[in-house]
């Protein structure tokens, strides 16, 4: 069995230790005798279509977001269409989840157009507005209301429009936009989300969920066999009492 | 007298008592207090007391290496007989400016020292720009670091570029060329030293996880390498629209780098050349010394008493620090970023440093404030470097398991991870498994809690005595 990743962007949108999220899928994933192809696609490269099963995408500063967005709509739309349509993974981390939105304004300048592949609008209120940042805690329903944890660090917010479900529900930190209680976005199997950086080194079962749903494009449904998880959930359960202040 | 003279002799007075107070009644080294009470009285006492420094000041900031250059520059300057007020414990926030500006004050607020020198964190930049008109302003590099508390890079430079354009008085800015950033900065400035290494065969050909600037500041095109040191430093030009590392005028060339048993290079500046040897380890050292022989060149120190003092000069707390426990040694080492943590690595484990055996860690992780909060920049640090090259590791820290989960997805194998939260039990883990040395690699407060642990056993003494 095997696996095709497609990493974009991986030397622009690498803001939070994005490759994290990377290392965790891959490794995983030869942890069970799948064998995996990562392509790095960057600025000016083709997006092959109908190659890859899984795609991710990280977060960057402005600058760097600015130009991985006129890249992302002129050469890498289609292609992205093209997977969500016949259900392979995009995994979007914080600029790049505002990318997949239809629309990103930023504090200064232009508003960036988005790919659209989740219905979502994202404003940034302005380099005077406080940024989101700090631990938070989400349940998600994908995961039978088990608990995702994790870092975030964002001006923009982001509103969901009916096409999109939230990927979780606050329980700690301020999520899409600090208002409505929700975090993240899911539409099919593209998911965009604000907890950056090592989402899926403390959150295993999501890690899993990912790949299952990634190897399913090919190979039909495919049993994970368990992987000793007790320092990925030790992480996971000192991550939740951290952000929550209660003790581990 | 006049009425704001007796304030200003009662803010210096009122800050002293402070610092005297914090530390009989140790509450801790009392290096931000007496800045906070002096202010209170008299909100003008930065500007007041720096004035009157015959030499002006110097202000170090940057993202790594501030606490070395500072004090090498201190260490210098004491040696050519230039006497200085330094925030040297490390408080380089407003306050504990003006607690290092009243300790060497008379009551009356006439400065006892000649010149200051002032480590600065890099968002207080142009809240002390001002007050202080400093005379050398020394631009170390910029990393990602904490960027809970700082936001973005491209933010911390661009408020540097505001603060040292809107008045940049008589400031000659002595920025790091090998940085794109910061050149990017310092490049436009009226007085500016740029300094560099001018050694490509120490440097790697590509860029690695951790650079931060890889693409044109001006243009946005990614800049060609023809040497990469650490991090994005290096020798870089842009394809597009021509800009480059502009040629250091204070440079180390012909490197040796000997791992953790110090460097060596030539220092060439405009006052001449000279061979000199250092304890201090890494390419990362190289830029702090020469950051500060730049400083002190504009000071009016001669390269003679410059290089002499390098030579003699010991390490800051934690920087690379020795302490000697039941007969073996180990070795305190601040890892608070990606580029930083990479190069502590590489110095740990380059081969003048292993002697026999394979070497312990242990690596302590905590997020408070101080340290950032977010943890993620554990995922950009190059541990893989580590796999089969050490022996035991043990973790520690109030992220102790987010650091095992890094390394175990590194490839150290399970059996060689040792999981111990508490800081002390890790400690004695640490030193009971290791047959050599024990390198302890340690996020800014971990680093605290471990000297206070070793400072109760005698072994180190307290941070504000350093």
């Amino acid at each position: 069995m095997d696996l095709r990743i497609c990493h974009l962007y991986p030397d622009l949108l690498n803001l939070y230790g994005d490759r994290g999220n990377l290392t965790v899928l891959v490794t995983r994933a030869r942890w069970r005798g799948i064998v995996v192809a990562v392509d790095a696609v960057g600025i000016g490269d083709p997006l092959p279509v109908g190659r890859h099963d899984l795609y991710l995408i990280g977060g960057g500063e402005d600058r760097q977001q600015r130009l991985a967005a006129a890249d992302l709509t002129t050469r890498k739309a289609d292609a992205l269409r093209e997977a969500a349509g016949r259900g392979a993974v995009v995994l979007a981390i914080c600029g790049g989840y505002q990318l997949l939105g239809h629309s990103y304004r930023p504090a200064a300048g232009e508003e960036l157009v988005g790919v659209g592949l989740l219905d979502v609008v994202t404003v940034h209120p302005g380099p005077q507005a406080r940024r989101l940042i700090g631990n938070v805690v989400v349940r998600c329903p994908l995961l039978g209301g088990a608990a995702l944890v994790g870092f975030e660090n964002h001006g923009g917010r982001t509103y969901l429009g009916p096409g999109a479900a939230p990927l979780g529900r606050v329980v700690v930190g301020s999520g899409n936009n600090g208002e409505d209680g929700t975090e993240g976005a899911v539409s099919g199997h593209v998911y965009g989300t604000y907890l950056h950086g090592p989402l899926l080194p403390r959150n295993p079962a999501f890690a899993d969920h990912l790949l299952a749903a990634a190897l399913r494009v090919r190979h039909g449904d495919v049993s994970l066999a368990p992987l000793t998880d007790d320092l990925e959930a030790a992480a996971h359960a000192a991550g939740v009492a951290r952000a929550t202040g209660t003790r581990p | 007298m006049g009425w704001d003279g007796i304030r200003l002799a009662a803010a210096v007075t009122a800050g002293r008592l402070a610092a005297s107070l914090s530390r009989r009644l140790r509450l801790g080294g009392g290096t931000t207090m007496p800045g906070r009470v002096a202010r209170a009285l008299h909100p003008q006492v930065v500007s007041r007391l720096a004035a009157g420094l015959r030499r002006g000041c110097v202000v170090v900031t940057g993202t790594n290496g501030k606490t070395t250059t500072a004090r090498l520059i201190g260490h210098i300057l004491a040696r050519a007989g230039i006497p200085a007020a330094h925030n040297r414990a490390g408080a380089n926030l407003a306050a504990g400016i003006v607690a290092a500006l009243v300790e060497r004050s008379g009551w009356t607020g006439r400065p006892r020292v000649d010149a200051g020198i002032f480590e600065v964190d890099e968002a207080t930049v142009p809240l002390v720009w001002a007050p202080l008109r400093p005379r050398v302003a020394v631009l170390c590099n910029l990393f990602r670091d904490q960027l809970d508390r700082y936001g973005e890079i491209d933010l911390v430079s661009s408020r540097w570029r505001t603060a040292l354009a809107q008045d940049p008085g008589e400031a000659v800015v002595v920025y790091n060329a090998d940085d794109p950033l910061v050149a990017d900065v310092g490049r436009t400035l009226p007085r500016q030293v740029p300094f560099g290494i001018a050694d490509a065969s120490c440097g790697a050909g590509t860029l690695e996880h951790a650079a931060d600037a890889r693409y044109c500041y001006r243009c946005g095109q990614p800049y060609q390498y023809a040497a990469v040191y650490f991090g994005h430093m290096g020798q870089y030009r842009c394809p597009r629209c021509g800009v480059r590392r502009p040629e250091p005028v204070v440079a180390a060339r012909d490197v040796d780098l000997e791992g953790l048993r110090g460097t060596a290079f030539t220092l060439s500046t405009p006052a001449g050349e000279r061979r000199v040897r250092t304890v201090l380890p890494g390419l990362y050292n190289v830029h702090n010394v020469l950051a500060a022989a730049a400083a002190c060149l504009q000071l009016g120190v001669p390269l003679e008493q410059i290089a002499a003092a390098v030579e003699e000069f010991r390490p800051a707390f934690g920087r690379a620090e020795r302490v000697r426990v039941n007969g073996r040694e180990a070795v305190l080492l601040l890892a608070k970023n990606p580029a930083g943590f990479n190069e502590v690595l590489r110095t740990v484990l380059h081969p003048q440093s292993v002697s026999g055996g394979q070497p312990v860690l242990l690596v302590a992780i905590n997020d408070l404030t101080a340290d950032g909060r977010d943890v993620s920049w554990l995922w950009d640090t190059d541990v893989e470097m580590l796999a089969g090259r050490v022996g035991r590791v043990v973790v520690s820290g109030l992220r102790a398991y987010d650091m095992a989960v890094r390394l175990k997805y590194a490839g150290l194998p399970a059996g060689s991870l040792r999981v111990q939260p508490d800081l002390a039990a890790a400690w004695e883990e640490a030193v009971a498994a290791a047959d050599g040395p024990v390198y302890a690699l340690l996020t800014y407060t971990a680093l605290l809690n471990l000297r206070e642990i070793l400072r109760r056993r005698g072994l180190v003494r307290g941070f504000w005595e350093d």
